[in-house]
């Protein structure tokens, strides 16, 4: 596909075939990501050496492993004979990787080890060529453990690439009072029929949780407080009923911030007394006295005034700090996606704390929370909508003409309710597709 | 030329009579109610037939989205639990497709009420199939029932199926007999999936 891209764009709008162009999609799974730096893991899902976590850069299958010298790789879940996956469990423990097929045998990097019958190749079979191996991502960096891979053998480092959204990676690891957090408690795997890009323009949008959410947002208000809950159905009330901020709230209080390279977060909408820090929560006490002693109070204090809802690194990962959820975003196909969203445990703090992420993560990112059914019914119901020629062009061009420009190269939103990182992926997008890197190409803004 | 024009009004009114007799006995206007004991009787035990019979009863209330009589057999502190893992320990430490204290399952409950629950709309329309029914243990007025079941949904052109086990602790009280927990694991808890909006 040899189009300018740029063609899909007009002033805050953007073509509807991005989202149902089935060659559109394909060149994204080769530029955007077969180049991006893509989120593949965190290092504590692969603790002692031997420790693998299978997954996905895009669509292609691959294995996160720690080797016997305790280094990271991201090696592809693909026997270099018959092309067979050889990792078949999602996560595990092994001293070498073994082809069921054949018996093809491989080193934790990847490297061949041993072949069964290997007299019988022709003369040119040598088991030390690259080609023998279960490919290596050529790049692979851990940001204070967390792991991404780009699959181009060049490119902006990983530093460079994510920038000042750093900060929100180290905001997740700042709240840990040993420093210190792992990825616990399960993983939950939500499907829809949409693409992968919804997802993300949905996780900043601050115009529509009155809407979408209005049914959990009233069965909430009229809940009675009086009946029976073990804490974990009041903090899912509680965030249920924060989805009801008036649109004057949103417009006023809460800001958004975009970044170069595609990436954005949303300021907190919570209150701190209405729900993480709740002063006056006996467990919230402990933690803040765990994270004193541990840090010092000043610091503690510096800590627990980033407030950021959510933050999304493009193009896969988005996470939440105040929560310690992250969630990452797996493209199928231009009509399907999967996502799987996943809970960190803060070393150092209170076990309840934990528990009361899971009880958030439920009600959140949860496949029957009472929220997100609504937001994945959103997804293909686009899906739907978008297959008709009736609206060739769709907008995202709320707060168009009013961003603001930050020190850090970035813009923010006028307030919390404009479309602002919306374009500001298209842009990156847009910077992939033409240019093989995010660019500042001021797409659809 | 008398008698017949007589004889039109009167069938008249006796088909009227019939239509609205047969209406009053349709079986979907018959209120399906919660088994009940007398209070000054001796509670009768959590039988195998007993217990089954309130397994399909229970189904019949989903299927036939009466979710507030669905409500009503839960205990008023009771829990509903959907875990996310096979073998998962507690809902506690590790994430669950749905867990809900009793204030919560009485929210979701509500939503379902809702016009306004998008994921609703159209509504999905279920069939469920419940069987093997065994009594795990029992001791007074409380048993722990297993049992397997299929629930069919059908919603916007898409059939899908899920199976499972579900542990029921009940327990014989006064008004009937209440679900003081539910235990729902399904063959396909760990998969991707759209999200599920109808409780099993």
């Amino acid at each position: 596909m040899s189009d300018d891209f740029s063609r899909y764009f007009a002033p805050g709008r953007v073509h509807r075939r991005l989202y149902s162009d089935p060659a559109i999609f394909e060149t994204e799974m080769q530029r955007i990501f077969g180049a991006a730096w893509i989120y593949v893991g965190h290092e504590s899902q692969v603790k002692n050496p031997g420790d693998y976590f299978a997954t996905q850069i895009g669509r292609k299958p691959v294995v996160m492993v720690r080797d016997h010298d305790g280094q990271v790789h991201v090696i592809h879940n693909q026997c270099a004979h018959r092309g067979a996956m050889v990792v078949a469990t999602e996560k595990g423990n092994a001293p070498e990787f073994t082809c069921c097929y054949h018996g093809w045998t491989y080193h934790l990097d990847g490297k061949l080890k041993a072949v069964p019958l290997n007299h019988g190749y022709p003369r040119d079979f040598d088991p030390s060529n690259p080609k023998t191996s279960m490919r290596r991502s050529p790049r692979v960096k851990s940001y204070r453990g967390f792991v991404f891979a780009s699959e181009a053998e060049d490119g902006p480092p990983l530093d460079e690439a994510l920038g000042d959204m750093k900060t929100s990676l180290d905001d997740m690891i700042d709240r840990a009072p040993d420093g210190e957090i792992e990825v616990a408690g399960g993983v939950f795997k939500h499907a829809y029929n949409g693409n992968w890009k919804l997802y993300f323009e949905n996780l900043c949008d601050a115009a529509h949780p009155l809407f979408v959410h209005r049914s959990s947002i009233e069965a909430a208000q009229q809940q009675s407080d009086s009946v029976h809950s073990d804490g974990s159905g009041e903090i899912a009330i509680r965030q249920m009923r924060q989805n009801a901020a008036p649109y004057s709230f949103w417009e006023s209080q809460v800001g958004i911030w975009t970044y170069p390279n595609g990436h954005s977060y949303l300021g907190d909408y919570h209150d701190d007394a209405k729900l993480v820090a709740a002063l006056k929560d006996p467990v919230f006490r402990d933690y803040l006295a765990a994270l004193e002693s541990k840090k010092g109070k000043a610091e503690a204090k510096r800590i627990l005034e980033v407030r950021r809802w959510n933050s999304n690194i493009y193009p896969n990962v988005s996470l939440m700090s105040q929560f310690q959820q992250l969630r990452v975003v797996h493209p199928i196909a231009v009509n399907k996606t999967v996502v799987h969203a996943y809970t960190f445990r803060l070393k150092g703090a209170p076990e309840q704390m934990f528990r009361n992420s899971i009880s958030f993560a439920n009600i959140v990112n949860g496949t029957g929370s009472l929220v997100l059914t609504d937001d994945l019914e959103i997804y293909n119901r686009i899906d739907i909508g978008i297959s008709s020629e009736g609206t060739e062009w769709l907008q995202v061009g709320r707060g168009y003409n009013s961003d603001v420009p930050e020190p850090s190269g970035g813009r923010r939103g006028i307030n919390s309710t404009s479309e602002v990182y919306i374009r500001n992926m298209l842009d990156a997008w847009l910077g992939y597709m033409n240019h093989g890197r995010a660019g500042p190409a001021r797409a659809a803004s | 030329m008398g008698a017949p024009a007589r004889r039109v009004p009167h069938r008249n009114a006796m088909a009227k009579r019939l239509r609205s007799r047969t209406k009053t006995r349709a079986p979907t206007r018959r209120r399906v109610t919660p088994l009940r004991v007398r209070v000054a009787r001796p509670a009768p035990a959590l039988d195998q037939h007993r217990c089954e019979q309130f397994l399909l009863h229970e189904a019949r209330l989903l299927d036939d989205a009466k979710f507030d009589d669905w409500l009503a057999l839960f205990a008023a502190d009771a829990w509903y639990w959907v875990p996310s893992e096979p073998n998962q320990d507690n809902p506690h430490d590790t994430v669950s497709l749905i867990y809900d204290d009793r204030r919560l399952l009485e929210t979701r409950v509500r939503r379902l009420a809702s016009p306004r629950m998008y994921s609703q709309e159209p509504r999905s329309r279920t069939s469920r199939i419940v069987a093997n029914v065994t009594i795990e243990d029992a001791e007074g007025r409380s048993a722990t029932v297993r049992s397997k079941f299929a629930m069919i949904e059908y919603r916007r052109e898409t059939q899908r199926l899920f199976a499972g086990t579900a542990t029921h602790r009940l327990v014989q009280t006064e008004n009937g007999i209440r679900i003081a927990w539910k235990r729902v694991d399904l063959v396909n808890c760990d998969a991707p999936m759209d999200g599920i909006t109808v409780p099993f």
